[in-house]
Protein backbone atom coordinates (compact mmCIF):
# COMPACT_ATOMS: atom_id res chain seq x y z
CA UNK A 1 0.00 0.00 0.00
CA UNK A 2 1.27 3.43 -0.96
CA UNK A 3 1.70 5.92 1.85
CA UNK A 4 0.54 9.37 0.94
CA UNK A 5 1.41 10.76 4.34
CA UNK A 6 4.37 9.63 6.40
CA UNK A 7 4.90 11.23 9.78
CA UNK A 8 7.79 10.38 12.04
CA UNK A 9 8.27 11.60 15.59
CA UNK A 10 6.61 14.91 14.77
CA UNK A 11 6.74 17.31 17.71
CA UNK A 12 5.68 20.87 18.38
CA UNK A 13 6.43 22.78 21.54
CA UNK A 14 5.09 26.19 22.40
CA UNK A 15 7.52 27.19 25.10
CA UNK A 16 7.00 24.59 27.80
CA UNK A 17 3.73 23.34 26.40
CA UNK A 18 4.13 20.21 24.28
CA UNK A 19 1.25 20.51 21.84
CA UNK A 20 2.23 17.56 19.67
CA UNK A 21 4.45 14.92 21.24
CA UNK A 22 6.49 12.57 19.00
CA UNK A 23 3.64 11.56 16.76
CA UNK A 24 4.24 8.80 14.19
CA UNK A 25 1.74 7.47 11.66
CA UNK A 26 1.02 6.87 7.99
CA UNK A 27 -1.95 7.56 5.79
CA UNK A 28 -2.62 5.20 2.91
CA UNK A 29 -3.72 6.23 -0.52
CA UNK A 30 -7.49 6.30 -0.95
CA UNK A 31 -8.48 6.07 2.70
CA UNK A 32 -10.37 8.38 4.99
CA UNK A 33 -8.05 8.85 7.92
CA UNK A 34 -9.33 10.55 11.04
CA UNK A 35 -7.81 12.27 14.02
CA UNK A 36 -10.22 11.93 16.91
CA UNK A 37 -9.64 13.89 20.06
CA UNK A 38 -10.85 16.71 22.25
CA UNK A 39 -10.23 20.36 21.40
CA UNK A 40 -6.71 21.23 22.41
CA UNK A 41 -5.42 17.67 21.94
CA UNK A 42 -3.04 18.76 19.17
CA UNK A 43 -5.12 17.88 16.10
CA UNK A 44 -5.08 21.30 14.48
CA UNK A 45 -1.45 21.85 15.41
CA UNK A 46 -0.56 18.62 13.61
CA UNK A 47 -2.56 19.71 10.56
CA UNK A 48 -0.87 23.12 10.62
CA UNK A 49 2.53 21.39 10.51
CA UNK A 50 1.50 18.95 7.77
CA UNK A 51 0.18 21.80 5.66
CA UNK A 52 3.41 23.84 6.08
CA UNK A 53 1.68 26.58 8.07
CA UNK A 54 3.66 25.82 11.21
CA UNK A 55 7.30 24.89 11.65
CA UNK A 56 7.71 21.64 13.66
CA UNK A 57 10.01 21.69 16.67
CA UNK A 58 11.41 18.30 15.66
CA UNK A 59 10.59 15.21 13.66
CA UNK A 60 9.73 14.89 10.00
CA UNK A 61 6.73 14.52 7.75
CA UNK A 62 6.29 13.71 4.07
CA UNK A 63 3.23 14.37 1.96
CA UNK A 64 3.03 12.77 -1.44
CA UNK A 65 6.76 12.11 -1.03
CA UNK A 66 7.62 15.77 -0.34
CA UNK A 67 9.09 17.02 2.92
CA UNK A 68 6.96 19.56 4.76
CA UNK A 69 10.19 21.16 5.91
CA UNK A 70 12.04 21.42 2.62
CA UNK A 71 9.61 21.16 -0.29
CA UNK A 72 6.90 23.47 0.98
CA UNK A 73 5.54 24.53 -2.39
CA UNK A 74 5.35 20.92 -3.63
CA UNK A 75 3.51 19.93 -0.45
CA UNK A 76 1.14 22.86 -0.90
CA UNK A 77 0.38 21.86 -4.47
CA UNK A 78 -0.36 18.30 -3.34
CA UNK A 79 -2.97 19.19 -0.77
CA UNK A 80 -6.40 20.74 -0.55
CA UNK A 81 -7.39 22.26 2.73
CA UNK A 82 -10.66 23.03 4.43
CA UNK A 83 -9.92 24.98 7.58
CA UNK A 84 -11.71 24.76 10.86
CA UNK A 85 -12.72 28.43 10.69
CA UNK A 86 -14.26 30.06 7.64
CA UNK A 87 -11.67 31.24 5.14
CA UNK A 88 -13.66 32.53 2.19
CA UNK A 89 -13.69 36.12 1.01
CA UNK A 90 -17.35 36.84 1.60
CA UNK A 91 -17.31 40.04 -0.46
CA UNK A 92 -16.51 38.01 -3.56
CA UNK A 93 -18.80 35.68 -5.47
CA UNK A 94 -18.44 31.91 -5.27
CA UNK A 95 -16.83 31.88 -8.70
CA UNK A 96 -14.38 34.66 -7.79
CA UNK A 97 -13.27 32.75 -4.72
CA UNK A 98 -12.57 29.72 -6.90
CA UNK A 99 -10.82 31.77 -9.56
CA UNK A 100 -8.55 33.37 -6.98
CA UNK A 101 -7.60 29.97 -5.62
CA UNK A 102 -7.12 28.38 -9.05
CA UNK A 103 -4.78 31.14 -10.20
CA UNK A 104 -2.75 31.02 -6.99
CA UNK A 105 -2.29 27.30 -7.61
CA UNK A 106 -1.41 27.84 -11.26
CA UNK A 107 -4.42 26.08 -12.81
CA UNK A 108 -4.29 26.95 -16.54
CA UNK A 109 -6.99 29.37 -17.72
CA UNK A 110 -8.52 27.00 -20.28
CA UNK A 111 -8.70 24.20 -17.76
CA UNK A 112 -10.20 26.42 -15.07
CA UNK A 113 -13.69 26.80 -16.61
CA UNK A 114 -14.10 23.05 -16.87
CA UNK A 115 -12.91 22.35 -13.34
CA UNK A 116 -14.88 25.21 -11.83
CA UNK A 117 -18.09 23.74 -13.20
CA UNK A 118 -17.08 20.26 -12.13
CA UNK A 119 -16.37 21.13 -8.47
CA UNK A 120 -19.36 23.44 -8.15
CA UNK A 121 -21.65 20.76 -9.51
CA UNK A 122 -20.17 18.26 -7.09
CA UNK A 123 -21.16 20.41 -4.12
CA UNK A 124 -24.40 21.54 -5.81
CA UNK A 125 -23.55 25.22 -5.98
CA UNK A 126 -23.32 25.64 -9.73
CA UNK A 127 -26.49 27.73 -9.90
CA UNK A 128 -25.13 30.00 -7.16
CA UNK A 129 -21.77 30.68 -8.73
CA UNK A 130 -22.38 34.39 -9.29
CA UNK A 131 -23.79 35.07 -5.85
CA UNK A 132 -21.81 36.98 -3.24
CA UNK A 133 -20.61 34.56 -0.57
CA UNK A 134 -21.92 36.78 2.23
CA UNK A 135 -25.44 35.67 1.30
CA UNK A 136 -24.58 31.97 1.75
CA UNK A 137 -25.60 29.81 4.70
CA UNK A 138 -22.96 28.13 6.86
CA UNK A 139 -23.45 24.84 5.05
CA UNK A 140 -23.11 26.43 1.63
CA UNK A 141 -19.91 28.17 2.65
CA UNK A 142 -18.47 24.88 3.84
CA UNK A 143 -19.39 23.20 0.57
CA UNK A 144 -17.80 26.03 -1.38
CA UNK A 145 -14.65 25.61 0.68
CA UNK A 146 -14.57 21.93 -0.23
CA UNK A 147 -15.02 22.82 -3.91
CA UNK A 148 -12.19 25.31 -3.59
CA UNK A 149 -9.96 22.75 -1.92
CA UNK A 150 -10.48 20.41 -4.88
CA UNK A 151 -10.09 22.72 -7.87
CA UNK A 152 -6.34 22.27 -8.15
CA UNK A 153 -6.80 18.48 -8.10
CA UNK A 154 -4.95 17.74 -4.87
CA UNK A 155 -3.80 14.24 -3.98
CA UNK A 156 -4.94 14.68 -0.42
CA UNK A 157 -7.76 16.66 1.12
CA UNK A 158 -7.44 17.94 4.68
CA UNK A 159 -10.67 18.59 6.51
CA UNK A 160 -10.13 20.22 9.89
CA UNK A 161 -13.35 19.79 11.89
CA UNK A 162 -15.34 20.11 8.68
CA UNK A 163 -18.78 19.97 10.25
CA UNK A 164 -18.18 22.27 13.21
CA UNK A 165 -21.14 24.59 13.69
CA UNK A 166 -23.31 22.93 11.05
CA UNK A 167 -26.78 21.56 11.71
CA UNK A 168 -27.20 17.74 11.68
CA UNK A 169 -28.86 17.65 8.27
CA UNK A 170 -26.13 19.70 6.59
CA UNK A 171 -23.59 17.59 8.40
CA UNK A 172 -24.94 14.36 6.92
CA UNK A 173 -25.12 15.98 3.51
CA UNK A 174 -21.50 17.00 3.76
CA UNK A 175 -20.49 13.48 4.59
CA UNK A 176 -22.22 12.25 1.46
CA UNK A 177 -19.91 14.47 -0.61
CA UNK A 178 -16.86 13.29 1.24
CA UNK A 179 -17.70 9.63 0.79
CA UNK A 180 -18.55 10.26 -2.85
CA UNK A 181 -15.16 11.88 -3.31
CA UNK A 182 -13.46 8.84 -1.93
CA UNK A 183 -15.52 6.37 -3.96
CA UNK A 184 -15.59 8.04 -7.34
CA UNK A 185 -12.33 10.01 -7.30
CA UNK A 186 -10.23 7.79 -5.09
CA UNK A 187 -9.44 10.87 -3.02
CA UNK A 188 -7.43 10.43 0.15
CA UNK A 189 -8.94 12.35 3.03
CA UNK A 190 -7.32 13.38 6.29
CA UNK A 191 -9.80 14.76 8.77
CA UNK A 192 -10.01 15.79 12.37
CA UNK A 193 -13.07 15.65 14.53
CA UNK A 194 -14.15 15.55 18.10
CA UNK A 195 -17.49 13.99 17.23
CA UNK A 196 -17.44 10.24 17.85
CA UNK A 197 -20.26 9.76 15.40
CA UNK A 198 -18.24 11.26 12.57
CA UNK A 199 -15.18 9.22 13.32
CA UNK A 200 -17.25 6.19 12.32
CA UNK A 201 -17.03 7.30 8.68
CA UNK A 202 -13.27 6.93 8.74
CA UNK A 203 -11.43 3.89 7.46
CA UNK A 204 -8.88 4.33 10.22
CA UNK A 205 -8.82 6.51 13.30
CA UNK A 206 -6.02 7.79 15.45
CA UNK A 207 -7.17 8.73 18.92
CA UNK A 208 -5.15 11.68 20.07
CA UNK A 209 -4.98 13.17 23.54
CA UNK A 210 -2.51 15.56 25.17
CA UNK A 211 -0.48 15.62 21.96
CA UNK A 212 -0.02 11.87 21.68
CA UNK A 213 -1.57 9.11 19.59
CA UNK A 214 -3.13 6.74 22.09
CA UNK A 215 -4.56 4.22 19.64
CA UNK A 216 -4.73 3.76 15.87
CA UNK A 217 -6.93 1.26 14.06
CA UNK A 218 -10.16 0.81 12.11
CA UNK A 219 -13.29 1.82 14.06
CA UNK A 220 -14.24 -1.88 14.37
CA UNK A 221 -10.73 -2.82 15.44
CA UNK A 222 -10.68 -0.12 18.10
CA UNK A 223 -14.04 -1.19 19.48
CA UNK A 224 -12.87 -4.78 19.72
CA UNK A 225 -10.18 -3.73 22.15
CA UNK A 226 -12.81 -2.46 24.57
CA UNK A 227 -14.45 -5.82 24.99
CA UNK A 228 -17.68 -7.63 24.34
CA UNK A 229 -21.14 -6.46 23.44
CA UNK A 230 -23.52 -6.01 26.30
CA UNK A 231 -27.01 -7.57 26.16
CA UNK A 232 -29.48 -6.49 28.82
CA UNK A 233 -32.71 -8.46 29.19
CA UNK A 234 -35.58 -8.17 31.63
CA UNK A 235 -36.87 -11.67 32.25
CA UNK A 236 -40.13 -12.68 33.93
CA UNK A 237 -38.14 -15.10 36.05
CA UNK A 238 -34.59 -14.02 36.76
CA UNK A 239 -33.23 -17.24 38.27
CA UNK A 240 -34.73 -19.43 35.62
CA UNK A 241 -33.31 -17.47 32.71
CA UNK A 242 -29.90 -17.24 34.36
CA UNK A 243 -29.82 -21.00 34.71
CA UNK A 244 -31.09 -21.52 31.20
CA UNK A 245 -28.37 -19.32 29.69
CA UNK A 246 -25.77 -21.17 31.69
CA UNK A 247 -27.09 -24.48 30.46
CA UNK A 248 -27.69 -23.69 26.80
CA UNK A 249 -24.87 -21.27 25.96
CA UNK A 250 -22.40 -21.85 28.77
CA UNK A 251 -22.48 -18.16 29.64
CA UNK A 252 -22.52 -16.50 33.04
CA UNK A 253 -25.19 -13.78 33.17
CA UNK A 254 -25.05 -11.16 35.93
CA UNK A 255 -28.17 -9.72 37.53
CA UNK A 256 -28.44 -5.95 37.73
CA UNK A 257 -31.62 -4.91 39.53
CA UNK A 258 -34.48 -6.36 37.55
CA UNK A 259 -32.22 -6.90 34.54
CA UNK A 260 -29.85 -9.59 33.54
CA UNK A 261 -26.63 -8.64 31.76
CA UNK A 262 -24.86 -10.94 29.32
CA UNK A 263 -21.50 -10.18 27.73
CA UNK A 264 -20.77 -11.75 24.35
CA UNK A 265 -18.39 -10.93 21.48
CA UNK A 266 -21.04 -10.82 18.72
CA UNK A 267 -24.18 -9.52 20.33
CA UNK A 268 -26.05 -9.05 17.09
CA UNK A 269 -25.65 -12.74 16.24
CA UNK A 270 -26.20 -14.01 19.76
CA UNK A 271 -29.36 -12.05 20.50
CA UNK A 272 -31.62 -13.79 17.92
CA UNK A 273 -30.41 -17.17 19.19
CA UNK A 274 -31.13 -16.22 22.75
CA UNK A 275 -34.66 -15.08 21.91
CA UNK A 276 -35.31 -18.12 19.80
CA UNK A 277 -33.95 -20.76 22.15
CA UNK A 278 -34.82 -19.52 25.61
CA UNK A 279 -38.06 -20.80 27.06
CA UNK A 280 -38.27 -18.21 29.85
CA UNK A 281 -40.39 -15.25 28.70
CA UNK A 282 -38.35 -12.06 28.14
CA UNK A 283 -40.07 -8.70 28.61
CA UNK A 284 -37.50 -6.22 27.28
CA UNK A 285 -34.19 -6.52 25.52
CA UNK A 286 -31.34 -4.12 24.72
CA UNK A 287 -28.10 -4.62 22.84
CA UNK A 288 -25.25 -2.25 23.37
CA UNK A 289 -22.13 -2.52 21.26
CA UNK A 290 -18.95 -0.79 22.37
CA UNK A 291 -18.78 2.73 20.98
CA UNK A 292 -15.81 4.91 20.18
CA UNK A 293 -16.74 6.72 23.39
CA UNK A 294 -15.92 3.52 25.27
CA UNK A 295 -12.68 3.25 23.32
CA UNK A 296 -11.82 6.82 24.15
CA UNK A 297 -12.47 6.28 27.84
CA UNK A 298 -10.40 3.13 27.79
CA UNK A 299 -7.33 4.58 26.07
CA UNK A 300 -7.32 8.02 27.68
CA UNK A 301 -8.93 7.21 31.01
CA UNK A 302 -11.54 9.94 30.63
CA UNK A 303 -14.60 11.00 28.66
CA UNK A 304 -13.97 13.23 25.66
CA UNK A 305 -15.83 16.09 27.32
CA UNK A 306 -13.63 15.95 30.40
CA UNK A 307 -10.54 15.62 28.23
CA UNK A 308 -11.65 18.75 26.43
CA UNK A 309 -11.98 20.73 29.63
CA UNK A 310 -8.55 19.70 30.87
CA UNK A 311 -6.96 20.41 27.50
CA UNK A 312 -8.42 23.91 27.51
CA UNK A 313 -7.08 24.46 31.00
CA UNK A 314 -3.71 23.33 29.83
CA UNK A 315 -3.78 25.90 27.05
CA UNK A 316 -5.13 28.67 29.21
CA UNK A 317 -2.43 28.10 31.75
CA UNK A 318 0.07 28.57 29.04
CA UNK A 319 0.72 31.99 27.63
CA UNK A 320 1.34 30.85 24.08
CA UNK A 321 -1.60 28.52 23.91
CA UNK A 322 -3.71 31.03 22.06
CA UNK A 323 -1.12 31.89 19.50
CA UNK A 324 -0.79 28.53 17.92
CA UNK A 325 -2.20 29.36 14.52
CA UNK A 326 -1.80 32.18 12.07
CA UNK B 1 10.04 35.75 -11.97
CA UNK B 2 8.06 33.08 -13.80
CA UNK B 3 4.58 33.02 -15.27
CA UNK B 4 3.01 31.52 -12.19
CA UNK B 5 4.40 34.25 -9.92
CA UNK B 6 3.10 36.90 -12.27
CA UNK B 7 -0.30 35.20 -12.35
CA UNK B 8 -0.33 35.15 -8.54
CA UNK B 9 0.57 38.85 -8.27
CA UNK B 10 -2.14 39.73 -10.78
CA UNK B 11 -4.86 37.77 -9.06
CA UNK B 12 -4.02 39.17 -5.61
CA UNK B 13 -4.16 42.68 -7.09
CA UNK B 14 -7.36 41.90 -8.97
CA UNK B 15 -9.06 40.84 -5.75
CA UNK B 16 -8.17 44.19 -4.16
CA UNK B 17 -9.74 46.00 -7.12
CA UNK B 18 -12.94 43.94 -7.00
CA UNK B 19 -13.31 44.54 -3.28
CA UNK B 20 -12.67 48.26 -3.71
CA UNK B 21 -15.22 48.55 -6.50
CA UNK B 22 -17.91 46.80 -4.40
CA UNK B 23 -17.33 49.18 -1.49
CA UNK B 24 -19.04 52.31 -2.80
CA UNK B 25 -19.15 54.24 0.51
CA UNK B 26 -15.39 53.91 0.73
CA UNK B 27 -14.94 55.30 -2.78
CA UNK B 28 -17.15 58.28 -1.95
CA UNK B 29 -15.48 59.07 1.37
CA UNK B 30 -11.95 58.88 -0.01
CA UNK B 31 -12.99 61.18 -2.87
CA UNK B 32 -14.55 63.65 -0.52
CA UNK B 33 -11.60 64.09 1.82
CA UNK B 34 -9.12 65.71 -0.60
CA UNK B 35 -11.81 68.01 -1.95
CA UNK B 36 -12.56 69.15 1.57
CA UNK B 37 -8.89 69.85 2.24
CA UNK B 38 -8.52 71.75 -0.97
CA UNK B 39 -11.58 73.93 -0.76
CA UNK B 40 -11.90 74.53 2.96
CA UNK B 41 -8.25 74.67 3.92
CA UNK B 42 -7.03 76.07 0.63
CA UNK B 43 -9.65 78.79 0.26
CA UNK B 44 -9.35 79.76 3.91
CA UNK B 45 -5.61 80.20 3.78
CA UNK B 46 -5.55 81.69 0.33
CA UNK B 47 -7.02 85.02 1.41
CA UNK B 48 -4.72 85.49 4.37
CA UNK B 49 -1.65 84.37 2.47
CA UNK B 50 -2.33 86.42 -0.65
CA UNK B 51 -0.60 89.41 0.96
CA UNK B 52 2.64 87.49 1.31
CA UNK B 53 5.17 87.37 -1.47
CA UNK B 54 5.07 83.78 -2.68
CA UNK B 55 5.02 84.50 -6.38
CA UNK B 56 2.52 81.67 -6.61
CA UNK B 57 -1.15 81.26 -5.86
CA UNK B 58 -1.74 79.23 -2.69
CA UNK B 59 -4.30 76.91 -4.28
CA UNK B 60 -1.88 76.25 -7.11
CA UNK B 61 0.81 75.56 -4.56
CA UNK B 62 -1.33 73.22 -2.53
CA UNK B 63 -2.99 71.29 -5.34
CA UNK B 64 -0.13 68.83 -6.18
CA UNK B 65 0.25 68.17 -2.46
CA UNK B 66 -3.44 67.40 -2.08
CA UNK B 67 -3.31 64.95 -4.97
CA UNK B 68 -0.30 63.24 -3.39
CA UNK B 69 -1.94 63.19 0.04
CA UNK B 70 -5.05 61.64 -1.36
CA UNK B 71 -2.97 58.95 -3.03
CA UNK B 72 -1.22 58.27 0.21
CA UNK B 73 -4.51 58.06 2.13
CA UNK B 74 -6.03 55.58 -0.30
CA UNK B 75 -2.90 53.45 -0.63
CA UNK B 76 -2.41 53.32 3.12
CA UNK B 77 -6.01 52.48 3.78
CA UNK B 78 -6.02 49.76 1.13
CA UNK B 79 -3.41 47.74 2.99
CA UNK B 80 -5.81 47.37 5.89
CA UNK B 81 -7.27 44.55 3.80
CA UNK B 82 -4.36 42.38 4.95
CA UNK B 83 -5.32 42.84 8.60
CA UNK B 84 -8.89 42.22 7.60
CA UNK B 85 -7.87 39.00 5.84
CA UNK B 86 -6.14 37.86 8.99
CA UNK B 87 -9.13 38.58 11.19
CA UNK B 88 -11.61 36.91 8.89
CA UNK B 89 -9.51 33.85 8.12
CA UNK B 90 -8.83 34.50 4.45
CA UNK B 91 -5.13 35.01 5.10
CA UNK B 92 -4.70 31.28 5.76
CA UNK B 93 -6.02 30.55 2.30
CA UNK B 94 -3.33 32.84 0.91
CA UNK B 95 -0.52 31.59 3.15
CA UNK B 96 -1.05 27.95 2.29
CA UNK B 97 -0.92 28.56 -1.47
CA UNK B 98 2.23 27.52 -3.36
CA UNK B 99 3.26 31.14 -3.90
CA UNK B 100 6.06 33.13 -2.28
CA UNK B 101 5.23 35.75 0.32
CA UNK B 102 6.98 38.32 -1.86
CA UNK B 103 4.49 37.70 -4.68
CA UNK B 104 1.59 38.09 -2.27
CA UNK B 105 3.03 41.36 -0.95
CA UNK B 106 3.71 42.63 -4.47
CA UNK B 107 0.15 41.79 -5.45
CA UNK B 108 -1.29 43.62 -2.46
CA UNK B 109 0.92 46.64 -3.14
CA UNK B 110 0.06 46.67 -6.84
CA UNK B 111 -3.65 46.54 -6.04
CA UNK B 112 -3.30 49.45 -3.64
CA UNK B 113 -1.21 51.37 -6.17
CA UNK B 114 -3.76 50.91 -8.94
CA UNK B 115 -6.69 51.96 -6.74
CA UNK B 116 -4.85 55.00 -5.38
CA UNK B 117 -3.57 56.15 -8.76
CA UNK B 118 -7.02 55.84 -10.33
CA UNK B 119 -8.34 58.09 -7.62
CA UNK B 120 -5.44 60.46 -8.30
CA UNK B 121 -6.39 60.61 -11.97
CA UNK B 122 -9.96 61.54 -11.03
CA UNK B 123 -8.58 64.37 -8.89
CA UNK B 124 -6.63 65.68 -11.87
CA UNK B 125 -10.02 66.52 -13.34
CA UNK B 126 -10.50 69.38 -10.90
CA UNK B 127 -7.20 71.05 -11.80
CA UNK B 128 -8.86 73.82 -13.84
CA UNK B 129 -11.02 74.77 -10.85
CA UNK B 130 -7.95 75.63 -8.78
CA UNK B 131 -6.18 77.44 -11.57
CA UNK B 132 -3.71 74.71 -12.47
CA UNK B 133 -3.38 74.15 -16.17
CA UNK B 134 -2.46 70.57 -16.92
CA UNK B 135 -1.09 69.62 -20.26
CA UNK B 136 -1.60 66.14 -21.72
CA UNK B 137 2.13 65.69 -21.92
CA UNK B 138 2.39 65.86 -18.12
CA UNK B 139 -0.01 63.01 -17.54
CA UNK B 140 2.38 60.05 -18.10
CA UNK B 141 4.97 61.47 -15.69
CA UNK B 142 2.29 62.36 -13.14
CA UNK B 143 0.74 58.92 -13.38
CA UNK B 144 4.14 57.32 -13.02
CA UNK B 145 4.72 59.20 -9.77
CA UNK B 146 1.26 58.42 -8.51
CA UNK B 147 1.95 54.71 -8.95
CA UNK B 148 5.39 55.02 -7.40
CA UNK B 149 4.16 56.99 -4.39
CA UNK B 150 1.21 54.66 -3.85
CA UNK B 151 3.53 51.67 -4.08
CA UNK B 152 5.91 53.11 -1.49
CA UNK B 153 3.10 53.98 0.92
CA UNK B 154 1.44 50.60 0.39
CA UNK B 155 4.78 49.02 1.35
CA UNK B 156 4.74 50.94 4.61
CA UNK B 157 1.11 50.01 5.19
CA UNK B 158 1.78 46.36 4.50
CA UNK B 159 4.67 46.37 6.93
CA UNK B 160 2.42 47.73 9.67
CA UNK B 161 -0.29 45.25 8.69
CA UNK B 162 2.18 42.41 9.08
CA UNK B 163 3.12 43.48 12.61
CA UNK B 164 -0.21 44.47 14.18
CA UNK B 165 -2.79 42.06 15.46
CA UNK B 166 -6.14 43.75 14.96
CA UNK B 167 -7.88 46.25 12.73
CA UNK B 168 -8.13 48.64 15.68
CA UNK B 169 -4.36 48.56 16.17
CA UNK B 170 -3.81 49.20 12.51
CA UNK B 171 -6.16 52.20 12.56
CA UNK B 172 -4.43 53.65 15.60
CA UNK B 173 -0.99 53.41 14.03
CA UNK B 174 -2.29 54.68 10.71
CA UNK B 175 -3.82 57.77 12.31
CA UNK B 176 -0.67 58.30 14.33
CA UNK B 177 1.41 58.33 11.14
CA UNK B 178 -0.92 59.91 8.61
CA UNK B 179 -1.19 63.40 10.11
CA UNK B 180 2.51 63.98 10.78
CA UNK B 181 3.19 62.66 7.30
CA UNK B 182 0.59 65.03 5.83
CA UNK B 183 1.90 68.06 7.68
CA UNK B 184 5.56 67.31 7.03
CA UNK B 185 5.04 66.52 3.37
CA UNK B 186 5.39 69.99 1.95
CA UNK B 187 1.78 69.95 0.84
CA UNK B 188 0.73 72.88 3.06
CA UNK B 189 3.96 74.83 3.35
CA UNK B 190 7.31 74.58 1.58
CA UNK B 191 9.92 72.49 3.37
CA UNK B 192 12.73 74.63 2.03
CA UNK B 193 12.67 77.11 4.91
CA UNK B 194 11.87 75.06 8.00
CA UNK B 195 13.79 74.31 11.21
CA UNK B 196 16.53 71.74 10.92
CA UNK B 197 14.68 68.99 12.85
CA UNK B 198 11.68 69.36 10.62
CA UNK B 199 13.80 69.10 7.50
CA UNK B 200 15.40 65.93 8.84
CA UNK B 201 12.10 64.29 9.78
CA UNK B 202 10.47 65.21 6.51
CA UNK B 203 13.40 63.87 4.52
CA UNK B 204 12.34 60.41 5.79
CA UNK B 205 8.78 60.98 4.71
CA UNK B 206 7.94 59.27 1.42
CA UNK B 207 4.99 61.58 0.93
CA UNK B 208 7.36 64.56 0.70
CA UNK B 209 9.19 62.91 -2.22
CA UNK B 210 5.90 62.49 -4.05
CA UNK B 211 4.72 66.03 -3.32
CA UNK B 212 8.05 67.46 -4.42
CA UNK B 213 8.11 65.56 -7.71
CA UNK B 214 4.46 66.13 -8.59
CA UNK B 215 4.68 69.84 -7.82
CA UNK B 216 7.62 70.24 -10.18
CA UNK B 217 5.85 68.32 -12.94
CA UNK B 218 2.55 70.19 -12.59
CA UNK B 219 3.78 73.69 -12.00
CA UNK B 220 7.06 73.67 -13.90
CA UNK B 221 5.62 75.36 -16.95
CA UNK B 222 3.19 77.81 -15.39
CA UNK B 223 5.05 79.34 -12.49
CA UNK B 224 8.04 81.60 -12.75
CA UNK B 225 11.17 79.48 -12.48
CA UNK B 226 12.45 81.72 -9.69
CA UNK B 227 9.32 81.24 -7.60
CA UNK B 228 9.38 77.46 -8.03
CA UNK B 229 13.05 77.07 -7.21
CA UNK B 230 12.33 78.37 -3.67
CA UNK B 231 9.91 75.54 -3.14
CA UNK B 232 11.75 72.60 -4.63
CA UNK B 233 13.69 70.14 -2.48
CA UNK B 234 15.55 68.04 -5.01
CA UNK B 235 15.52 66.98 -8.67
CA UNK B 236 12.63 64.81 -9.83
CA UNK B 237 14.98 61.91 -10.55
CA UNK B 238 16.18 61.95 -6.93
CA UNK B 239 12.58 61.88 -5.69
CA UNK B 240 11.99 58.88 -7.92
CA UNK B 241 15.01 57.02 -6.58
CA UNK B 242 13.99 57.75 -2.97
CA UNK B 243 10.47 56.48 -3.57
CA UNK B 244 11.79 53.25 -5.07
CA UNK B 245 14.15 52.70 -2.14
CA UNK B 246 11.41 53.48 0.38
CA UNK B 247 8.96 51.10 -1.30
CA UNK B 248 11.39 48.22 -1.65
CA UNK B 249 12.67 48.61 1.93
CA UNK B 250 9.21 48.25 3.36
CA UNK B 251 8.26 45.51 0.93
CA UNK B 252 11.10 43.36 2.22
CA UNK B 253 10.54 44.39 5.82
CA UNK B 254 6.90 43.36 5.45
CA UNK B 255 7.81 39.98 3.94
CA UNK B 256 10.32 39.27 6.72
CA UNK B 257 7.92 40.37 9.46
CA UNK B 258 5.27 38.20 7.88
CA UNK B 259 7.44 35.12 7.73
CA UNK B 260 8.52 35.58 11.32
CA UNK B 261 4.98 35.81 12.50
CA UNK B 262 3.50 32.92 10.60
Amino acid sequence: MEHLVRVKELTKNFGELVAVDHVTFEVEKGEIFGFLGPNGAGKSTTIAMLTTLLQPTSGEAYINGFSVLKDKDDVRRSIGLVFQDPSLDDRLTAEENLRFHARLYGVPGAEYQKRMREVLELVELWDRKDHIVRTFSGGMKRRLEIARGLIHYPKLLFLDEPTLGLDPQTRNHLWEYVIQLKRTHGMTIFMTTHYMQEAEYCDRIAIIDVGRIKALDTPAGLKKTVGDDLITVKPADMARLKAEIKEKFGLEATPDGEDLEIRVPDGDKFLPRLLHESETPIQTVALRKPTLDDVFIKVTGKKIRDAEASALDRMRNHHHGRRMHP
Amino acid sequence: MNGHSLQAITVVAERELIRYWRDKPRILSTMFQPLMFLFVFGSGLQSSLSRGNFGIDFLQFMYPGIVAMSIMGVAFFSTISTVWDREFGFLKEILVAPVSRTCIALGKMSGAAIIASLQGVVLLGIAPLVGVKLHWSMIPALYFFMILLAFAIAGLGLFIASVVRTIENFSVIMNLLVFPMFFLSGAFFPLTAVPKWMAVVSSLNALSYGVDAMRQIMLGEQVAAGALSHLVLRPVAADMALLVVFGLTFLFAAVIAFDRRN
